[in-house]
């Protein structure tokens, strides 16, 4: 605004070379800005990881690495253990997992190479809103839906093919392992089908062009181009998934009976990390009580971080190259 | 096979030996995939037809403009968790809204290709850190000590909604075409002025979509104001961040574990209400997103 006004008149304004005054406090304050909400963004992770293991540590003095190896969460007596919990986090989410994977590339296949054209579209973005269902919305139609068909209908009808093998071994129960993994199926399926319908869509024409000209079926030349060149980006995007299932709090807690016990019967009550977290949310002791809820987070945390730092590297590597 | 009668010409025709299994086998993968496709999809319809169905007997003016019921009685609403949830989700994209679109001009704008590469990962991981981790966080951080507060709760849901609105903000704005920068430096424009003047106004569409889908995933957390923003001395309506503040999650959350046939009619009527914003919302920003790239890219 003030900038000289003999500069104006000798010089042409195109060669201006004295920056007006807004400019030269504006751009360095709005560069400024912009750089420190990127550094708080990378900051956030460090500090929650900090703040997380800070007050997990009288936990981790106390219990030691012997914490991951005891079954007992016993806050009368103030001896805490994450093993039930942790052997809880695993089987949900690889049962999750088992079911959702093969599930979400079937849809992927037919969102890509089998339907019509109207329908992609329309039947896309179904699948994405099943991500937009809230969680806590999921856990509820998981309590008074799903839970009873389980205990009336699907654990009898396993039981009478499979009952044999300990993992669908009677008495039956709506709420356990069985019912959280099928509720963090429906999550993760949506976060693996459309990573995985984007790597699919990178496949070069040519080379199903060449599978069919030499007289593949549909499904041959999907499992001979499509599957090969996509499979870095499938495990990619499984990972991905797994990462949600791992950290889900809320549905959890409401589905899986929040029991501190190792069952081989899918159908019996059971824990989780996150939801250990979440069901205690009122009844944590202060001190070492809340401290081994930290812990408990501080597992998830670094887990979670290993599962996403994982997947998004060997997404990223590719993806990028194909879409652009 | 039962081709034997058939010259090698005739099998060839028919696209060679086995080529009936072959079919067979395509045809069957092709009708399992369908088949998951449209699962899924049921999956969908019978979740939100079941939050219809058990949601909307209870659904009436005074579900929306009165308080619950005191303990033991029935009717009521849930007006004091609308106002809170409201207050609360307004509160948290205020702050990660401008936050995640700077970040975004930052890495998109000013930002070596390596630091904001960097950036990109590091909002992606916050992205996946669980949203129950990022609850104790703020409880360790503002709630142990004090006292659950809105502002905890807003500043646990303002993390959980950042990477979700950066993410969509450095899309939007990596599709702002190059030729209006070359445009705007022509012009000796300041490069924070062509962020300011060219490339916002010509990326609005595309930020509103995301910040829109940042407040649709917000509006249903739980998690985040388990520990924040969930035990309430008083049930009437709080419009003061600086008390814990009644929520649409957290009382579908401690609804649905009550025993009360009573509780759950509440639940499943607050979950229509929160599933109708969560789902709108989420098609709106959706249909708006392909519309908004394509004004972009000119």
């Amino acid at each position: 605004m003030s900038s000289s006004a003999s500069a104006a008149v000798t010089r042409p304004k195109l060669f201006e070379v004295r920056p007006k005054l807004v400019d030269r406090i504006g751009e360095p304050l709005f560069r400024g800005l912009a750089g420190l909400a990127g550094v708080v963004a990378v900051g956030l992770i460090i500090w929650i990881a900090v703040t997380v293991f800070n007050d997990a540590s009288p936990a981790i003095s106390k219990f030691g690495l012997s914490f991951l190896t005891t079954q007992t969460w016993d806050p009368v007596h103030n001896v805490y253990g994450a093993l039930a919990f942790i052997y809880g986090t695993a089987v949900s989410s690889l049962i999750a997992m088992l079911i959702a994977a093969p599930t979400s590339v079937a849809i992927a296949i037919y969102l890509t190479e089998l339907a019509p054209r109207f329908v992609r579209r329309p039947v896309a973005i179904l699948v994405e809103l099943l991500a937009a269902i809230p969680s806590v919305i999921l856990g509820l139609w998981g309590i008074i839906v799903l839970g009873p068909f389980l205990n009336d209908h699907l654990e009898p009808f396993l039981n009478s093919f499979l009952g044999w093998i300990p993992l669908f071994a009677a008495p039956y129960s709506p709420y356990g392992m069985l019912n959280a993994a099928l509720i963090l199926t429906i999550m993760a399926l949506p976060i693996i089908t459309s990573i995985t319908r984007e790597v699919f869509a990178t496949t070069p024409g040519e080379l199903k062009e060449g599978a069919y000209a030499l007289g593949s079926t549909r499904w041959e030349m999907i499992r001979m181009t499509v599957l090969p060149v996509a499979r870095p980006g499938m495990v990619g995007a499984v990972i991905l998934g797994l990462g949600r299932a791992l950290g889900e709090a809320i549905a959890v807690t409401q589905v899986i009976g929040n029991a501190t016990q190792i069952k081989a019967s899918l159908f019996q009550p059971a824990g989780t990390l996150a939801a250990q977290i979440a069901s205690s949310y009122q009844s944590a002791n202060p001190g070492l009580g809340v401290s081994s809820l930290m812990y408990l987070a501080a597992i998830l945390l670094v887990i979670s971080l290993l599962a996403n730092i994982g997947a998004r590297l060997i997404v990223r590597r590719f993806t990028v190259v194909g879409t652009r | 096979m039962e081709a034997g009668s058939l010259s090698v010409a005739q099998q060839r025709l028919r696209g060679g030996p086995g080529a009936r299994r072959r079919r067979a086998v395509n045809r069957v993968v092709e009708v399992l995939c369908t088949f998951a496709a449209f699962l899924a999809v049921a999956v969908l319809l019978l979740v939100v037809i079941s939050v219809l169905i058990k949601g909307l007997p209870a659904l009436n003016l005074d579900f929306f403009t009165k308080n619950p019921a005191p303990f033991g009685m029935t009717g009521g609403g849930i007006a004091n968790s609308i106002v809170g949830s409201a207050i609360l989700v307004l509160l948290a994209t205020a702050m990660s809204v401008p936050v995640g679109i700077m970040v975004a001009i930052y890495t998109s704008e000013f930002a070596p290709t390596k630091v904001s590469e960097g950036i990109r990962f590091a909002l992606d991981i916050l992205n996946g850190v669980p949203t129950i981790v990022t609850g104790v966080f703020i409880f360790g951080l503002l709630v142990v000590g004090h006292q659950q507060s809105g502002w905890a709760g807003a500043i646990a849901l303002a993390i959980v909604e950042l990477p979700i609105v950066a993410r969509s903000a450095q899309e939007v704005l990596d599709l702002v075409p190059r030729s209006l920068h070359e445009a705007g430096l022509a012009l000796g424009l300041r490069r924070w002025r062509i962020v300011l003047r060219i490339v916002l106004p010509t990326a609005l569409g595309g930020l509103i979509t995301g910040a829109v889908l940042g407040v649709a995933r917000v509006a249903g957390e739980t998690a985040p104001l388990l520990f924040a923003s969930s035990i309430f001395s008083n049930l009437g309506i709080t419009t003061n961040p600086a008390q814990a503040m009644p929520n649409i999650p957290v009382t579908i959350f401690t609804l649905s574990e009550s025993p009360s046939p009573q509780d759950h009619a509440q639940a499943w009527a607050a979950a229509l209400v929160l599933i109708a914003f969560v789902l709108i919302l989420s098609v709106i920003a959706r249909t708006f997103h392909e519309r908004s790239r394509r004004r972009i890219r000119g």
